[in-house]
């Protein structure tokens, strides 16, 4: 059978599977489908987080990132992954206990204002349509790539199925559909792994591995080092940013993780305060299991790639013509994805070998080699995204696995699209209509609107991920800084501070929105041109515009405290109700009152 | 007006706020601190194969992470019932 055979029957399958699950769990209230009738088992939610939190970007760009950054991808390791422990500690168990559907409602009641809850609604709409964009794209490469339809199709058949379950099951739906996913893309993900650890390092666990030692001996990672330094590139384990970005970075992108609102309205649907506080740390359980494969994955598919194209480079003879690998005989997986464009090769000094190095090396030394060698350049340009993608071809796996890899992929970017797409639904239908424009619409109208305003933000999505502003990668920068900066500050103010006031918390989310907002705009442009050139010396205080979050957060709470000192206290009664948050006796079912 | 209610509340409240301190210090610590900022001089220690400020970056911190989660969990249980505050 051949591979595209096989890929549509394990897409297939898996795709009869999700939609058995949603017609098993659909939802037949309002609060089944937003909080999954708030009867779910915490380890149940935490697998589902874990598969709504992993999305395509997770599963297919993050350990290709690691793989070109080395020790720099690790502010995505920590960042995406510390955000639990705040989560955890400050946000879920309180938010819980304050039981009611969405987040936007927390705001609103918080802050006794339908004024903040409408910013709330803004910022959710905003960072949720931002994530679901990149993951309708990722749907669209992965059709594209292994089942050869073009990319408008792929889309329709993945709106086509978020739409079923989503619409039909709400979260419920959602939920047990997301579970039969975590089991998909984690299966997917390890097999290789555990394969291409197996190969290099002899150790079945890639974690092990690569602390591990290659057949000569040598640990891993020190022959890594010396083959990505013999090549001019920067050493695999050190970095190269300053201190103050990376901490921007990873602040970012944790305080952003715990904003997140998908993420958050899922300890909604757990029955207890305490089940909250466990049911974070089953989802950094599932999530851990992929994230600490991640950087092995990376780091061996880096070594795998390098030891293919320069073979020469394991010996330490790097600049010998014989090194190269002769483009004639480059293996199949290369001519493969060179028709996709995301691997291409210039012969620039015409010896028909592939030399790939960095020719932008700042060592004087490697650069006048490689000139005596007669190199006139890197030949040789790599999407990082594919690295994932093209592992199990890399490392000559078999057929079932390579489409093993496509069904993983579709279910980490579906899973987390379906996840976007009923916050988004509920902060219409729940926030904006019920709570703020027809306050008297009844359940059955409501569960209705809430069903449409799904249907409507499907097709949204599949719009923005065949036309996405601007690249994903940019894109989600965005979600990240402006969950940071916007809800993460309001939210965690509204928990620990009994005197934070409607003014100040509206204040503050709007600073945290507008700076962050104007700032990435100012470097990356995503509707306009970028104003000035995206480089450390033009960023404030040496930020860059994915971690200027944590400096719209900072604004945020001090903009917040500045104006409740000014305007009118905080009622006495919402500072009981503060009171009532924190301690988690009482805790009912979630609800819409 | 400080009646006993407020009183076990006020205790109960500072209970938490002390078990998180200790948590997000040492959640601080692992990441910012030995995966970020003295990850240079701790990757001249080896744990296996790893540098150890690298292994802090990219595998300990999530380690880390996951304890610390699970033992403020535990940790909160505890403080509940201790403050008669738990759920039934």
């Amino acid at each position: 059978m051949d591979l595209k055979t096989l890929t549509f029957i394990v897409v297939g399958l898996s795709f009869a599977l999700y939609i058995g699950v949603a017609i098993w769990a659909r939802a037949g209230s309002t609060s089944d489908f937003y909080v999954a009738g708030g009867g779910v088992h915490p380890v149940v939610n935490g697998m589902a987080t874990a598969a709504d939190w992993m999305s395509a970007a997770s599963f297919i760009s993050m350990a290709g990132l690691i793989a070109f950054l080395g020790y720099g991808g690790s502010v995505y390791l920590m960042g995406w992954t510390g955000g639990y422990v705040l989560l955890a500690v400050l946000l879920a168990p309180y938010l819980r206990k304050f039981g009611k559907f969405t987040v936007p409602q927390f705001i609103g009641d918080r802050y006794y204002s339908n004024g903040a809850r409408l910013v709330a609604v803004i910022c959710l709409i905003f960072i949720s349509f931002t994530y679901v964009a990149g993951q309708m794209r990722g749907v669209g490469i992965v059709f594209s790539r292994f089942l050869e339809v073009d990319i408008v199709t792929g889309l329709l058949v993945g709106m086509g199925l978020v739409f079923f379950y989503a619409v039909l099951g709400g979260m419920k739906g959602v939920t047990y559909t997301q579970v039969a996913q975590y089991c998909v893309l984690i299966f997917a993900y390890m097999v290789p792994a555990i394969f291409i650890s197996l190969n290099l390092t002899g150790n079945v666990f890639p974690q092990l591995g690569l602390g591990g030692s290659v057949a000569s001996g040598e640990p891993f990672l020190a022959k890594l080092d010396m083959v990505v330094h013999d090549l001019g590139f920067q050493e695999y384990t050190s970095g190269n940013k300053s201190y103050i970005d990376v901490i921007a970075i990873t602040f970012a992108l944790m305080a952003g993780t715990a904003g997140l609102p998908h993420v958050i309205v899922r300890f909604f649907t757990v029955p207890k305060v305490k089940d909250a506080r466990s049911s974070a740390g089953w989802a950094l359980v599932f999530i851990s299991i992929l994230y600490t494969t991640a950087p092995a994955v990376g780091a061996m598919a880096r070594y795998n790639l390098h030891s293919t194209v320069t073979p020469g480079v394991l010996s330490g003879e790097v600049f010998a013509p014989e090194s190269a690998l002769s483009y004639e005989a480059r293996p199949d997986w290369m001519k493969r994805w060179e028709a996709t464009k995301l691997i291409k090769f210039e012969d620039k000094n015409g010896d028909g070998r592939i030399q790939y190095y960095n020719d932008k090396s700042k060592d004087a030394d490697f650069m006048a080699k490689a000139e005596a060698a007669g190199w006139k350049g890197n030949e040789l340009t790599v999407d990082r995204d594919i690295m994932v993608l093209a592992n199990p071809e890399i490392a000559k796996l078999p057929d079932w696995v390579i489409a093993l890899v496509a069904a993983g992929g579709i279910a980490a970017a579906l899973s987390t699209a379906a996840g976007l797409l009923l916050v988004i639904s509920a902060a219409i239908s729940h926030d904006l209509m019920k709570g703020i424009l027809t306050p008297d619409l009844s359940e059955k109208a409501e569960l209705l609107a809430g069903r449409l305003a799904a249907a409507v933000a499907v097709c949204v999505a599949g719009y923005l991920g065949y036309n996405p502003p601007g690249f994903v990668a940019q894109v989600v920068a965005f979600a990240f800084g402006l969950a940071c900066a916007s809800l993460f500050p309001t939210i965690l103010l509204g928990i620990f501070s009994k005197t934070m006031n409607k003014e100040g918390a509206i204040a503050g989310m709007l600073t945290g929105l507008i700076f962050t907002f104007c700032y990435i705009l100012y470097f990356k442009g995503i509707f306009i041109t970028p104003m000035a050139e995206n480089i450390p010396a033009n960023w404030l205080f040496g930020i860059s515009p994915e971690g200027i979050g944590s400096v719209g957060a900072v604004l945020n709470m001090a903009v917040a405290f500045i104006v409740s000192k000014v305007t009118a206290p905080c009622p006495e009664h919402i500072q009981h109700l503060v009171e009532d948050i924190r301690t988690p006796r009482g805790a009912g079912a979630a609800t819409g009152h | 007006m400080t009646s006993p209610d407020k009183k076990s509340g006020d205790a109960y409240w500072k209970a938490t706020l002390g078990l998180l301190t200790v948590i997000l210090v040492l959640w601080f610590v692992v990441s910012f601190g030995f995966g970020i900022i003295l990850q240079p001089a701790l990757d001249s220690i080896h744990l296996g194969g790893y540098p150890l400020g690298f292994w802090f970056a990219q595998q300990g911190s999530i380690y880390a992470f996951l304890i610390l989660i699970f033992w403020y969990a535990a940790r909160m249980n505890k403080i509940d019932r201790d403050h008669d505050v738990h759920e039934d």
